[in-house]
Order: C-alpha cells, then structure tokens, then sequence
C-alpha cells in the first residue's frame, strides 16, 4: 500500500503539475468524465487516437510547408484540424500554438509558419511524453492494486 | 401754409419711405436667403406685382437656378448681386436728390407766387388811391372852371380879378391836395389881343421855345419873355395861384404841350392832361390838367367845332405827381417794402417816368394801370419789392430733411447690404468650414476604424504570444509580470472594441440582427457577469423582470445586453455601498406600477433617487395610445438603479457624448474611456428607444432606456416550443417555498426568481409570521440580516413547522457574499442553512436547489447531465467529424448521456446515412471537413428531404417505406470550434438546427439539444 500511496501522491503531483502548467486543461478533465465501467479505456483510446492523427498532421503539415509552392490553404486546414483534436483532449499548449500558428497562415508569414511547425512539435512531444507519463502511472496505480485518484483542477 | 404743417408733411412723408424700404428690404431679404422655393411660395402670395419683379430679377445676368449648383458660381453671381444692388442704391439717391429738389421747387415756387399777390394788392391799392386822390383833385379843378365860368364870364364887370382868384386858390388848396397851383388862361382871338392887352396892361407874351431846358429859379424872369407873335388866338393866363404866379401874361397856346392840351380840352370838354415835363421853377416832373371854360352851358352831345366856338377860356392844375405819390406813399404802412414807379404810356415805346428812381431792377414786378379821366392818356403803376425775395428757408429746410431722410434710408439699406453680404460671405465660410469638420469628422470615425482594426490584428498576435510565453517556464515574477501584460492587453483590446463599436455606430454600418432571445436570460447572463464584483464590492445586486414580458423576444440580443453591461458596469464603477438594481417592464405597465410604489422602499434600504425622472423625456409615453395597436410590438423599459455617487446636474447632459465623463478626476480614480453611455445610447437608438438619466449627487443615479423588440412567441417558428431557462423549472415544478424578508422590494425580486423555477411562493415580513399551510413548505428562503437578527425565533418556529408537516424544509440563506459565515449554530442538520450568494439568478438557484434538495450534488457544468441524459437517452445520434479525436470525444460524450452514437468521418457518408428512412433522432455535424463541408452536406441532406416529403405528400412514395414519416427533417446541429455570430447565421442559412461548440460544453448542448427532444419526466423525476 504504501507504493500505491505513493504513486498515487505522485500521480497527483504530476497531474497537477500538468494543469498548472497549462498542458492540460478542464476539457481533459471532461474527457475523464466520459470515461465508466462501459467504456474503461475511453481517454486512453482517444489520446492514442491523437496521437496518431497529430503525427500524421505534424508530417503533412512539414510536408506542406516544404513545396516550392506553398498552399497555404492547405496548410491551414491542417493546423485546423490539428486544433481541433488538441482542445478535443485539452491539449491547451498545442492549442495555443496552432492558434498563433492560423495567424500566420492568414499572414502567408512562411517565416513564421515554419517557426511554428518547429514550436508545435516541440509542444506536441512535450505533451505526448507527460501523457505518456501519465498512462504510465495510472498503469502503475493501477497494476499495484490502488484506484486513480480524480484529479479536480 | 405754416411751418409746423410742412414739418408735419415731411414727417409723414420720411415715415412712409422708410416703411417702403423696410418692406423692400426686408423682401429682398428674404429673397436672398431663401432663393429659388421660397421664391416661388411668395410668388403665389404676392400675385402678380411680385411675379413683374421676379421676372426682372430672373433677366439679371448670371442669377437663375444655377446659381447654387457650385460654390464658386454662386459667389459668382453674388457679386451680381451686389453690383445690381449697389446700383438701385445709387438710383434711391438719385431718387431722393430728385424728391428733394421738386419739393424745394414746389415750396419756394409757392413762396413767389405768395409774394406775388402781396404786390399785386398792394400794388393795385397804390394805384386806386392815387387815382382816387387825383379824381378828388380834377373834380375840384372842375368845379373851380365852373366857379369862373359864372363869375367871370357870366357876370360883367367880372367878379374875379387876380387877387380874388389867388386868395380864393390859396385858401381851396387842401382841396386839391395834389396840385401844385392852378392857373386861368383866357382865350384871346388876335383882333381882340390889342384891347385885351390895354384892358388888362400887359402884353401876352409867349413861352420859352425851349421849354425842355431846365432853368433855374434865379434866371427866371417873366419880364425878359418876349412878346407873343401874331397868332390867330391867343390864351394868356389871367389869373394864378400865388405859387404859380409867374405864368400870369404868359400865352398857353404858344407852349407845345399847353397848346395840345388846350386844344384837347376845348374839343372833348373834358379834363386832359399834359406828358409829364419839368415843371418851371420846381423843376419837378408834374402834369398839367386842362378844363375848358365855355361861354354858355352845351349839350352833352355838341361837336368839337361847337365846343371850340364856345370856349372861352382855360383852367389849368399843375400836378406835382412825384410828390403827390410820395404823399400817398408816406400815408400808407409798409412803403419801404415796395418801390413804386409811375409812367406815362402813351407812347407805349417810350414810356415817360413820372415818378420812381429808374433803377432797373429784372426781379417780380407789377403793372397797374392808372386812368386820371382822360382818355387820351395812359398812365401806369410799377410796382417791385425794395428787397430781394428772402431765402425760402421753410423749402430748403423741408427738401433737405427729405434729402437727409433718402441718405438715412439710402445708409439703412447700404448697411444692410453690407451686412447681408457678410453674413452670406459668413455663411458660406461656415457651410465650408462645416464641410471640413464633417469630413475631419469622417476621416477620424474611418481612421478610428481602420487604426482599432489593425490594432486588433497584431494585439491578437501579442495576446497570443503571451499565452504562450505563460505557459513556458517562468519564475513568479516572471509569471506576474506576463499576466500583467496580458490583462492590459486584453483591456486594451476591449476598448478597441468599444471604439471600433462607437465608430461603426457612427458611420451608420452597425446593423441590428434579429432573432429570437430570452430576455430574462439575458439578464441573468448579466448579472453573473458582474456578481463577482457585486459581491467584492458588497453590493446588493438584482434583477427583476415583469411577468408581462413574454418570454421570446425577437431582437438583438447581444446589443441589448451590450446596453445594460454597460448601465450595469457604470453602475458598478461608481457604488460603494447600497444596491445596483434592474428592473425591466413593458412601457405600458410603467404607469401603473410606479403608481403603486412606495417611494420609501428600495432594494436596500438606502435612498434612491426618483426614476421616474429619468425618462420623463420619453416620447414612447405620449405614443402609447398609437403602440397598442402593433399587437407585436413589445416595448420594454429597463432601468438600471444604483446608490452610487451620482452624477452632478450639470455633468448630466453631457454623460452621453462620446469620450466624456463627468468629470477629469473621474477618469484619474475611475479610468475608463467614457465611450460606454455613448454607445449604449446609439444602440438604443438603433433598438427604436429612448434612454434618460435621473441622479442626484450622493443618492444615486437611475439610467432608464425603452426598447422596442417584437413578440417571439407570436412567431410562426414551431421549432422553438420550449426553452432552457423556462423548462430549468420542471424538476421544482409544485414545491413551495417561504421567503422571510422584511423589504417589500427584495421580497419581490427573490419571488420573481423562485417563481421562475415553478415554485409556488409565499413571502412573509417577519418569521413569527410564518404560517404553515395545508401544503407542507419544501424550503425556506431567510434573507441574510433577518437571519442574524431572528436567529432564535427561528429555531423556535422551525420545531414547530417540523412538528406540523412532518417534512423539514430546507433552509436557504440569501447572502451577498459568498464567504458568509454563519453562526455556529448545531441544533439540527436541517437548520445549517445552505448559503445562496446573491445576485440571485435562476440557473445559479436551480443549482443551488437541486444540492440542498439533495437532486445531486453537482458542479457547474454537471448540472445539465441528468436532464441530458434524460433527453439523449437511447436516441440515435449520427456524428460527423473528419477529425477523428473530435470525433471519438463527441460520440463519447454523447455516449455518457445514453446516446447511441454513430460514427461517420466524411460528409458524404452522412448523407449517405441520413438518406430517408432512416432511424436517426439527430445529426452532430463538423462544419469544416475536406472534400465536402458541413453547410454542403447538410444542404445536400435537406434538398433528399424536401424531395421525399414531396413524394409522401403527393402520394409518390409511399408512406411504409419511410416508418410512416410524413415529414422528414433530422435536427442539424453544427459542432464548430470559433462560436462567432457569423458562423451561426451560416448555420441557420444553410438550413441547419443549431450549433454546439466544441468540445461539448454541457450547458449549451442542453440548451440547443432540448428544443428538439422533449423530457421525459417520467424516467428522471
């Protein structure tokens, strides 16, 4: 129990921690919610779920913005899509970033965009390894016979 | 005429010019400034005389309708103007040069003929006078010829000898007061000359040949006269009068004149008169009368050769005529006014001067003939003034005040000219200067516009960047300092929004949408918006709407909370203390509800100024009669009360204007643009009201606006039955619930509230007055300062009520602050009462309940999920998203609340899906997707809808096929990331149901899924 205890504590720590630091926001706590008895692995499935969908998007969107041409349109549905499903699991940061990220697809800012395209996936590692992280804890909370303690922020 | 009479004249004369010229001014005037419509209105009014003018006006050069299509011509055609004008002012003066000379012609020639008649009279008066005096003179010449025709002639030896006759002359003499002398010259034919010479003893001698040659008194000697020649007759004077003595001897027949007059004399037997001549010795210009003396007395009618035979002598009176006039002159008054002439006309080409000097003098004159009794002779009168006729003073006084009064009005109406001149030249200088601030005016609305508009754009970036650089690692006063920065930044943009608004306003692109809104929602939103700061501030903050207002309204609901943020926010800024209350009603109740107000009562307790001051001003109260008609028409006036500092009397007219606020030490405590009244008020405007103030400093202010919304239930749109904030109620509906509050005012705002969640409502001032009915009381509303005051009676009463009923009623305290702390207070669970943080809004109270109630405990947000699922359960729901994070989160979401979700990742697929019959209750689509976007598809799935209820309603297709639907429409609801206003128009406009942000927030999902789906209460009580 008392390893339960203290990865609970830690799960706590880090959790809040996450929150705090505006990787995460209430929209993840929402997507928790969702989570029952029918449906067990539902924010694991879909966190996994983003991060496919944002790897594909992180690779269209280098892709994109190496054209000769760049397709700015294009480009900008990507990074809508992108900000779709990061405030879908409150990926706050990400969302942020593929906020800044618009304007400068408005602006046709090549510069910028680029800029961007590097800050993104810096974020969306950033957040992928605290989500992870997280998994892994909760596994560990899990796997050493202890509940997940419900975060509220 | 006298002198006062002309002055009179010319008074009067003055008065009407000027009147003319007044008129004429003010005519031209008016012409002036009105030009070409008014023209044509005078025209009419005029009549013809004006339209004469009008047509010579229209023929000046250069005048015409033309004159105001440009500037540049109009100033031209104004100098037009002014020339012509100054032209009739030359022509006026003329004018009364001309007026003036006339008069003055007139008057002096009045004067002369005046002068004239006066001569005439006296003239004429000289002469009848003289001539009187002279007959008198003749008559008695004649009669002394009588007199010696009896005693000399007749009687023998003669009764007169010269002494006689001297003495009997001398002593008649004032008889003939114009006769020098008289003489008696017998007639002596030549053969009786020797005997006449012997008898009387001396010779006859005769006149001087040269008789015209003056001589002097001295050198006169009868006795160097020589002896008369031979004639055939002779008349040697016999006797004289002593001053005439000498001519004694002297023969008359042998002077020229004498000869002539005797010979007339003897013919006519009349008097005759000699020419004047100088008369001897006097050497004055005198006449001689001549009366013949005949022998025997004979007919009237006897013949000149008769009377000759019958002559017997002569009787000549010498008329010294100058001192005879100056004798009549000196008798009469005012001789030294005229001068007076007398000659004799006989010769009427050489007229002898009798008497007068002969200075010729060419002015006025009169002739008056003079008749001395013969007719062969004419004699006349001269007559002339001594003086020159005296300056016609009355005349050139009179002519010159006329001269003087044309200058006058010449110089009125040049003043005017000049006057008008400068008011146009002033005028025109304004309307430009006018054009120029317009177009200042504009350039700044537009600069405000764009310079906001671009300020916005790279604020965003700031704004965002901040964000970002928050969410990196920073120490605290790192932290502090970016949050800082981006609070400003986020004030900053409001304000651009505020300016940008005012600007829009200004240029009239700011456009009122209409649709269908909750009023009392609304409200509500508002009061949460500022009940953080109500409560910092411990202010009582509450809202209250009348239960006359329908509960949809159409209109625009974002401006129309913009209204009363803004009334509110002000409100707020400046209250301290005391209460900010919002009260809406429909216009037409206002009458009567302020009729039953007690003016003492207030939210608070605290004094509050007369609201009904405020909009006194309002023309919707004068109008109501003429509203009631538009059956639609929903006119609500919403007045925002507060105990704040309010505003100084002079400060209140100006509250309005744009960037103005009462005061600069305002903006110093306060800060603030000022911009929010203004813009409240042009959105008031817009909503077709009227917004008005009343305040007074240290009481409070009360801001009162109308609006004019149309009726949303009364619209056809079935879709909507029901709504969120009403249908909140349902799980309350039946309870009843006591409210214990002393203030009539705040009891009624706390029932308005209760009421709105379907519970039955009692309201008590005090809580001895708690009454318990046949129904058992579900909860007890107790307002905070009643609670702390009766806390003891109310454990007393509440046993009781538990006792009675059975059921312990929750117990609810009303608190303006969230942190109350309560009393320690542990006689039963049931009492621990459960705080309810004012300003009391129906969802916050709804959730308050449902803890106390025990319904679930639940936070904001959560609230919903019951009703949710007892809307979403077992429904199908289609859910459309490309993404698929979206997509797996919005079908778990909905899988939470007991939907069954289908998935569908492309629009196509939905259609293909949605394509009747199908057995989906509703459809969650994204609107931006690749390939085909939410708006196609749903366009796309309504036109296969529009189709087959076609084919079902004509009988096509057959009604099992399709589930026995006869109308086929699946609710469309939209599921966008950016919730603006536009993106939900398009929404509407391509014909889908509603919108739902994303992620889910449960609320709005409640809100927009349960107008589709009703409850069922049955499953969730």
């Amino acid at each position: 129990m008392e390893i339960v205890g203290q990865l609970q504590k830690q799960f706590v720590d880090f959790s809040t921690s996450l929150y705090g630091e505006g990787f995460l926001d209430e929209q993840y706590l929402q997507l928790q919610k969702l989570q029952d008895e029918s449906n067990p692995d539902f924010v694991c499935e879909v966190v996994s779920l983003f991060f496919d969908d944002s790897e594909k998007l992180l690779n269209n969107l280098a892709t994109a913005l190496q054209q000769q041409v760049v397709d700015f349109k294009q480009v900008d549905a990507h990074v809508h899509q992108f900000k779709g499903s990061s405030s879908s699991i409150g990926a706050q940061r990400v969302k942020n970033m593929c906020v800044a990220f618009r304007n400068f697809c408005e602006e046709k800012n090549l510069d910028g965009c680029l800029r961007c395209l590097q800050q993104l996936n810096h974020e969306y590692f950033l957040v992928k390894n605290k989500l992870e992280t997280l998994f892994r804890l909760e596994r560990q909370i899990v796997e050493a016979g202890g509940t997940v303690p419900v975060i509220v922020a | 005429m006298n002198l006062l009479h002309i002055v009179g004249f010319g008074l009067k004369v003055g008065h009407l010019l000027l009147m003319l010229c007044c008129w004429f001014l003010s005519l031209i005037s008016l012409n002036w400034l009105s030009n070409g419509k008014i023209m044509t209105t005078k025209n009419s009014l005029l009549g013809d005389g004006w339209k004469i003018w009008m047509k010579l006006w229209d023929q000046l050069p250069g005048r015409g309708s033309k004159i105001h299509h440009q500037h540049s011509q109009h100033k031209h055609s104004g100098e037009e103007k002014k020339n012509w004008w100054t032209k009739l002012l030359i022509a006026w003066i003329v004018f009364g040069f001309i007026i003036s000379l006339s008069v003055f012609w007139y008057m002096s020639s009045q004067a002369v003929e005046k002068r004239k008649e006066m001569l005439t009279s006296m003239c004429d008066e000289r002469a009848r006078m003289l001539q009187d005096q002279f007959n008198v003179s003749m008559n008695h010449i004649q009669a002394m010829s009588v007199i010696i025709s009896i005693f000399h002639h007749a009687k023998n030896p003669s009764a007169i000898d010269q002494r006689t006759f001297a003495r009997y002359t001398d002593k008649t003499s004032f008889e003939r007061p114009l006769t020098s002398g008289v003489a008696y010259a017998v007639r002596v034919l030549h053969d009786e000359r020797e005997q006449f010479e012997i008898q009387q003893g001396w010779t006859i001698k005769r006149m001087d040949k040269d008789e015209q040659t003056p001589v002097h008194e001295d050198e006169y000697h009868p006795e160097d006269l020589e002896p008369s020649p031979v004639q055939k007759e002779y008349a040697p004077v016999i006797f004289a009068q002593e001053t005439v003595a000498h001519v004694i001897s002297l023969d008359m027949l042998s002077g020229k004149e004498d000869r002539d007059n005797i010979l007339r004399a003897r013919e006519s037997g009349k008097g005759v008169l000699t020419a004047p001549f100088r008369l001897l010795k006097t050497n004055r210009l005198g006449v001689i009368l001549t009366f013949a003396v005949y022998k025997r007395d004979l007919p009237p009618n006897a013949t000149p050769a008769e009377r000759t035979q019958a002559s017997a002598g002569y009787l000549g009176g010498i008329f010294d005529i100058e001192s005879l006039v100056e004798k009549l002159l000196q008798q009469l008054a005012s001789e030294h006014t005229i001068l007076v002439n007398v000659y004799d006309t006989t010769n009427s080409s050489l007229p002898i001067s009798m008497y007068g000097s002969n200075a010729s003098f060419d002015g006025l004159f009169r002739v008056s003939a003079l008749h001395f009794g013969d007719p062969f002779r004419r004699h006349e009168m001269h007559c002339r003034f001594k003086q020159k006729p005296p300056w016609p003073w009355v005349a050139i006084t009179t002519s010159v005040f006329i001269l003087i009064i044309t200058l006058l009005a010449a110089q009125i109406f040049h003043a005017t000219l000049s006057r008008i001149a400068k008011v146009t030249e002033d005028c025109e200088k304004m309307v430009y200067l006018k054009q120029q601030a317009e177009k200042a005016d504009t350039a700044k609305s537009q600069f405000l516009a764009t310079v906001s508009h671009e300020i916005r754009t790279p604020m965003n970036g700031v704004l965002g960047m901040l964000q970002m650089l928050m969410d990196t690692h920073l120490d605290d006063t790192q932290q502090d300092y970016v949050r800082v920065a981006g609070e400003s930044g986020k004030t900053l943009v409001s304000i651009i929004n505020a300016v940008l608004d005012q600007a829009k306003i200004e240029s009239g692109k700011l456009e009122l949408e209409a649709v269908n809104f909750n009023l009392r929602g609304i409200v509500d939103d508002v009061l949460s918006l500022f009940s953080g700061k109500s409560q910092d501030k411990k202010v009582e903050l509450a809202a209250y709407v009348s239960s006359k207002i329908p509960d949809m309204l159409v209109g625009d609901p974002g401006r129309f909370k913009q209204i009363i943020t803004n009334l509110v926010g002000n409100s707020m800024k400046f209250t301290d203390k005391g209460h900010i209350f919002v009260t809406v009603h429909l216009v037409e109740e206002v009458a009567e509800m302020e009729a039953d107000r007690d003016p003492t009562s207030s939210l608070s307790g605290s004094s509050v100024v007369d609201r009904r001051q405020s909009w006194t001003d309002f023309k919707i109260f004068e109008e109501t009669s003429a509203m009631v008609s538009l059956a639609d028409q929903v006119n609500v006036i919403v007045s925002v009360e507060d105990t704040g500092q309010g505003i100084p009397h002079e400060a209140q007219v100006r509250v309005f204007n744009p960037f103005v606020q009462v005061g600069p030490s305002i903006t110093r405590t306060h800060g603030g643009t000022g911009i929010g009244l203004s813009i409240s008020k042009c959105l008031v405007h817009l909503m077709r009201g009227e917004i008005g103030l009343s305040s007074s400093p240290g009481v409070g202010s009360t801001f009162t606006f109308t609006a004019v919304f149309t009726n949303g239930s009364s619209e056809s749109n079935g879709e909507i039955p029901d709504h969120p904030s009403t249908n909140i109620s349902s799980e309350f509906q039946g309870m009843k619930a006591l409210v214990v509050d002393p203030n009539p005012v705040r009891a009624k705002v706390s029932r308005y509230h209760i009421e709105r969640l379907g519970i039955h409502v009692e309201v008590v001032s005090h809580l001895s007055l708690m009454v318990s009915g046949s129904t058992p009381i579900n909860m007890v509303f107790v307002e905070e300062d009643v609670w702390e005051k009766q806390l003891d009676m109310l454990v007393v009463l509440y046993n009781e009520l538990k006792k009675d009923c059975g059921v312990s009623p929750k117990t609810l305290l009303l608190s303006n602050s969230p942190s109350y702390n309560r009393p320690g207070f542990s006689a039963s669970d049931d009492l621990t009462p459960f705080v309810v943080t004012k300003p009391l809004r129906a969802n916050m109270l709804a959730a308050s309940l449902r803890r106390v109630m025990g319904v679930r405990s639940c936070r904001n947000g959560e609230l919903y999920s019951s009703t949710l699922s007892g809307l979403l359960h077992g429904r199908r729901v289609l859910v459309v998203d490309d993404n698929p994070v979206n997509l797996r989160v919005a079908a778990g979401a909905l899988k939470k609340y007991g939907a069954d979700v289908v998935n569908a990742e492309r629009g196509k697929y939905a259609i293909a899906l949605l394509t009747p019959p199908h057995t989906f209750d509703a459809c969650f689509m994204d609107i931006q997707m690749p390939e085909m976007d939410g708006f196609e598809a749903t366009r796309i799935i309504r036109k296969t809808e529009a189709a087959i209820n076609k084919g079902l309603q004509s009988g096509d297709l057959s009604m099992e096929d399709y589930n026995n639907v006869s109308n086929w429409h699946v609710p469309i609801l939209a599921m966008t990331a950016d919730v603006i206003q536009a993106t939900k128009e398009k929404c509407l406009k391509s014909d889908m149901d509603g919108y739902v942000s994303k992620p889910f927030e449960a609320e709005q999902l409640y809100r927009e899924i349960s107008r589709f789906f009703q409850t069922t209460p049955d499953e969730h009580p």
